[in-house]
């Protein structure tokens, strides 16, 4: 690989240990992939977590004088002061969460504590090279705003972060960009969930790749394509598709595949979203809570549970949960959902996720989810997977079905 | 009789120097699915399942699952003095890159021959990555 003289003298740790240790693992992952040279991006989104692994990496790097070059936005850990008075958090993992936070707020990131970065703290730019680990956040980066990342680990973003550069590899190359999966939607796709079910089918039905999406009856909208990116990536591993008409990097079927043609060809009826469906399920009848917002709920998914909440009750015993980002919750506060929300007896949260520890109270309970994600790296027991709409009707009546 | 040795050139990745027993496994693998505290591989119907990564040169297809279970999977392994000696690996992608980085465990793919055809589980393998070389003493049977 070849290296500036700069970039010599950072691995000779002329400028700190920490920015050493981050070129190091650069130049590893550019000689995994035979990376020609390192290209300058222009921000980063670091998935963060409050996992040791995490710890270990942002520590070693912040001690040793590393510092954040451009821009470097966070994804969920969780506020152990919060979840310290509702749950019995052990002391050991509320521990790691708190250096962790503390770790990325001494390297200089932006401290969204959010999932959805690209929306409201860290926005890319159509064509700019950036380095966004989050697998949902790295197709939508990628595919609807049109920006270039490959599929990063929190390390290797932070890294990018740090140096301010990243190795040109993978997705900054327009050739690797291009379709190798041709997806016929004959399902009917009304609204939210039908493209949370879309996505965790294609990504089942394609594993790795690049789909391209076709015969979509009208323009999905900014949720739909979230649930679109986060479900895919839980089932497949799918860091860019196309939906030609509707992403803005090929507007024809043709241009998304660079004249290539596809590797394969799959067709994706009613039936198939039904049967997604019916996999989901692990138990029905009583709840325990419900849990939203994974990834973090938008505004307008905010109001749109306050708006069924409201002037309701969720029953005794069953909690309800909405998982958003601190930005939201200002906006969501201001307009008056938070408070339509808990009157109702729900809980609108901020800079965590469910895969974090702090949700251990729940470990053997029954939950409700409008997330396959969340169905998938839950720390409880059983799920019903629903739609929005479900999940605060079961939440009112404490079962579903 | 004395089992021969075998010389091959690979590609370094993570430098660094590890022996051990081989353990290969044509699928892909999720250390995150192991037990942390000894190392048995915990994942159902994994043509490893029950079997220990400790100390053992791991020789495998490719990595598997999200970053974070993935990275803090091998950290919990290396934390417990129960992580593979080295990785040789087939398909390498990010994550498995910056998982061995931040362990320091050796990590090597592109060896001149199928890795899959001439290493057995029980061979004795030692990888030096620094120098781009893999030795293998092949079990004597």
């Amino acid at each position: 690989m070849h290296l500036t003289k700069e970039e010599e003298r950072i691995l000779n740790g002329e400028l700190g240990e920490g920015t050493q240790k981050a070129l190091e693992l650069l130049v590893a992952i550019g000689d995994a992939y035979n990376a020609e040279k390192m290209i300058p991006i222009s921000r980063a989104h670091a998935a963060s977590s409050g996992q040791e692994g995490d710890l270990y990496f942002v520590e070693l790097l912040v001690n040793g004088g590393a510092r954040c070059r451009v821009p470097t936005s966070t994804n969920p850990v969780y506020d152990i002061e919060y979840f310290d008075r509702k749950f019995d958090v052990p002391k050991d993992e509320g521990e790691v969460a708190r250096r962790v936070m503390e770790a990325y707020k001494r390297v200089g990131a932006i401290l969204s504590w959010s999932c959805l970065p690209y929306l409201a703290e860290n926005i890319p730019l159509y064509g700019e090279t950036v380095a966004f680990s989050e697998s949902s956040a790295t197709p939508y980066v990628n595919s609807v705003i049109g920006a270039r990342t490959n599929r990063e680990a929190a390390q290797s973003a932070l890294a990018a972060g740090i140096i301010g550069k990243a190795p040109k590899y993978g997705l900054h190359i327009k050739e690797n960009r291009r379709g190798t999966h041709l997806v016929r939607v004959e399902a009917t796709l009304k609204e939210e969930f039908d493209y949370t079910l879309l996505g965790y089918h294609v990504g089942k039905r394609i594993g790795y790749g690049i789909p391209v999406i076709t015969a979509i009856s009208r323009r999905p909208n900014t949720e739909e394509l979230i649930n679109f990116c986060a479900m895919s990536n839980v089932s497949g591993a799918i860091s860019m598709f196309h939906m030609p008409g509707f992403t803005v990097e090929a507007s024809t079927v043709e241009e998304a595949f660079q004249g290539d043609t596809p590797k394969d060809k799959i067709t994706v009826a009613d039936q198939e979203l039904k049967r997604t469906y019916e996999e989901l399920q692990t138990t029905s009848g009583k709840i325990d809570f419900v849990m939203l917002g994974c990834p973090h709920y938008t505004l307008r998914q905010v109001e749109k549970v306050a708006r069924l909440l409201n002037g309701k009750k969720v029953q005794d015993g069953v909690s309800f949960w909405i998982c958003t980002s601190a930005t939201t919750k200002v906006l969501a506060q201001r307009i008056g959902y938070v408070d339509i929300i808990e009157r109702a007896g729900g809980h609108v949260v901020v800079d965590t996720c469910i895969d974090e520890p702090c949700w251990i109270a729940y470990k053997s309970k029954v939950g409700m989810t409008d997330s396959p994600k969340c169905a998938y790296y839950r720390r409880f027991k059983e799920v019903i997977v629903g739609r929005l709409e479900d999940c605060v009707e079961a939440a009112i009546k404490g079962k579903w079905k | 009789m004395k089992s021969s040795e075998i010389t091959l050139k690979c590609h370094k990745i993570i430098g660094g120097y590890g022996e051990g027993e081989a353990l290969v496994s044509h699928q892909p693998i999720c250390f995150y699915l192991t037990d942390p505290k000894t190392g048995i591989v915990r994942e159902r119907n994994h043509e490893l399942a029950g079997k220990n990564l400790a100390n053992k040169v791991l020789v495998f297809s490719s990595g598997k699952a999200s970053s974070v279970v993935q990275i803090d999977g091998l950290f919990k392994l290396a934390s417990h003095n129960v992580a593979p000696k080295a990785l040789i690996v087939k398909d390498v992608e990010t994550v498995l890159v910056v998982s061995a980085f931040i362990v320091k465990i050796p990590l090597v793919d592109r060896l001149e021959k199928d890795p899959f055809e001439i290493i057995d589980t029980g061979d004795f393998v030692k990888v030096n990555a620094e120098r781009g070389i893999v030795t293998v003493t092949k079990r004597e049977l």
